[in-house]
């Protein structure tokens, strides 16, 4: 325990989690655990499983072992369509956006699950671009469009916790920096998020903490009060 | 009167054979493509369904007097249940497979469906009487339409475009194109994909069975009904392209049309015609008219 308390109660804990796509095992035993209003990122190389870890909570893997406390629920064995009813918004690295839906339909897919989620009319003011390109297929959008798009999708949904898979990959600085006021606006609202990011400078100042994975197990959790003195030894570990 | 030398009532008549068989071809190849679009299966067993349609239809009404009207909806209610029993039971356990083995799994289903009905009826036939209300015909002065046949047209037209209004333009149908895209995602924002997948099925089967109750009056009611119709539904689905709904409705109505000229201009060529338009259209554009490649 690096804090010297804990301000906030356990949103999220996973503990021992194994992952196996098949025959090959990727995640080899991951705990961590994120307390609700905390935002968390995943650090690491390519293929440390990060991107596999959201996706096992999800339980988009093939196989999965060990434990998933979410809210004080235990959702290892639950199926996927149900998990998101316990208040998680999943944002993949590929975003997902649906090419024959419009955009405006792709943003009131997912069902409402809980009270609290933002209005329609919020997200428009939060990400103008859709507003303008609302009736425009899915498949049409540009990619900060889509990416501005599968985040809103899962802000509707009334979701507590949000898994963000790389949405900085391959856009502009002037999108990134614009995802940035948005997350720093989704911190103020509560919401509990955890980034897997590849881009280090991006999620920086954003995190509480940081989880470093390396071949599918965690080797160090660093705090952002810690963060200074490791930048050498995460720059050597990261390759960046 | 003639057109091209051929009488028009020759035309007319052909025509609207075409348009009617168009119907048939329009309503099972929609029932396939939406089956295909979500399940990635193809639904062999789709002519052993229609089939079922038509025998549940004259089951009802030679052993318990149960009317036309009621077998048009509890019909394909019935064999639609049967089919959400098929997916639930067999073809959820396919998925994690090839699609291969769901194709061989319905081919075998239909074979067993169309084995029972031989056994219990024969293939002799049986014939269902036009319902009262829709009997006898009107004279346009350019050829007699018996007014059935009108109604086969207008029904099937009115559940295919039903159908297409519903896909794009419902809640419901924006999650069957989503999940038609990304099961998986769809399924991670939260809505119960199997479910979707069991009543897709269950839909496009009693889209079969609809057209069944349809055929009967028109066509005898025989086990082998529907195999002989699927064959020709199959190379509709191809010409079309296996993506589109509107695609799959037009293009069956389109070769129906083309089948009926060709019998008036061409008659030995009627039966292949759709088969040659199936060569043509693999070789020049694979994906289908209206399919995405």
């Amino acid at each position: 325990m690096t804090s010297a308390f804990k301000p906030k109660p356990e949103f999220l804990r996973l503990t021992d989690l194994h992952a196996f796509y098949g025959e090959s095992h990727i995640l080899h035993g991951i705990d961590l655990s994120v307390s609700k209003g905390e935002c968390i990122t995943l650090l690491g190389r390519n293929g440390s499983g990060r991107t596999t870890t959201l996706k096992s909570i999800m339980g988009l893997v093939g196989r999965r072992t060990g434990s998933i406390m979410l809210n004080g629920n235990e959702i290892i064995n639950v199926p996927t369509h149900k998990i998101a009813h316990h208040g998680v918004g999943y944002c993949p690295e590929e975003r997902a956006i649906f090419a024959s839906l419009s955009a405006e339909e792709n943003l009131t897919l997912p069902p409402i699950i809980a009270s609290g989620g933002m209005s329609v009319d919020e997200l428009y003011a939060m990400f103008p671009n859709l507003s303008e390109r609302r009736n425009s297929p899915g498949g049409k959008l540009s990619g900060g469009e889509q990416q501005m798009l599968a985040m809103a999708r899962i802000l509707r949904t009334g979701a507590k916790l949000l898994l963000l898979d790389e949405i900085t990959e391959g856009l502009a600085p002037v999108i990134v920096k614009k995802l940035g006021e948005v997350i720093t606006e989704l911190k103020k609202r509560g919401f509990t998020i955890i980034l897997v990011e590849q881009n280090f400078r991006f999620a920086a100042p954003l995190a509480d903490r940081h989880y470093v994975l390396e071949h599918g197990e965690i080797i160090a959790t660093i705090t952002q009060e810690e963060l200074p003195g490791k930048m050498d030894w995460l720059h050597h570990r990261l390759g960046v | 009167m003639e057109i091209f030398g051929i009488p028009t009532a020759l035309l007319g008549s052909q025509l609207l054979v075409g348009l009617i068989n168009g119907s048939f071809y329009a309503i099972l190849s929609l029932g396939l493509a939406i089956i295909f679009g979500l399940l990635n299966i193809i639904n062999f067993a789709h002519g052993a369904q229609y089939m079922m349609g038509a025998f549940v239809a004259w089951i009802a009404l030679t052993r318990f007097g149960i009317n036309y009207w009621v077998s048009l909806i509890a019909a394909p209610l019935i064999v639609g249940i049967v089919g959400v029993l098929i997916e639930r039971l067999m073809l959820r356990r396919l998925y994690k497979l090839d699609h291969l083995y769901g194709l061989l799994l319905t081919f075998g289903l239909a074979l067993i469906f169309e084995g029972i009905f031989r056994d219990q009826f024969g293939i002799s036939g049986e014939s269902y009487e036009v319902p009262e209300l829709l009997s006898g015909g009107v004279n346009l002065g350019f050829m007699f339409l018996p007014i059935y046949r009108g109604w086969v047209i207008i029904a099937s037209l009115t559940v295919c475009f039903g159908t297409w209004y519903m896909i794009e333009r419902t809640k419901l149908g924006a999650y069957l194109r989503a999940g038609t895209e990304n099961s998986q995602i769809v399924q991670a924002l939260g809505i119960n994909v199997p479910l979707l997948i069991t009543f897709t099925y269950g839909y496009g089967v009693a889209l079969a069975a609809f057209a069944g109750v349809l055929a009967a009056p028109i066509f005898q009611v025989n086990p082998l009904m529907g195999s002989n119709l699927i064959i020709v539904v199959f190379a509709v689905v191809v010409i079309g392209g296996m993506g589109s709904i509107m695609g799959s409705i037009l293009t069956g109505l389109g070769l129906g049309l083309i089948e009926g000229l060709t019998k008036v201009f061409y008659p030995e060529a009627s039966s292949v015609v759709v088969f040659v338009i199936m060569v043509i259209v693999l070789l020049v554009r694979p994906a289908g008219l209206f399919g995405k490649s």
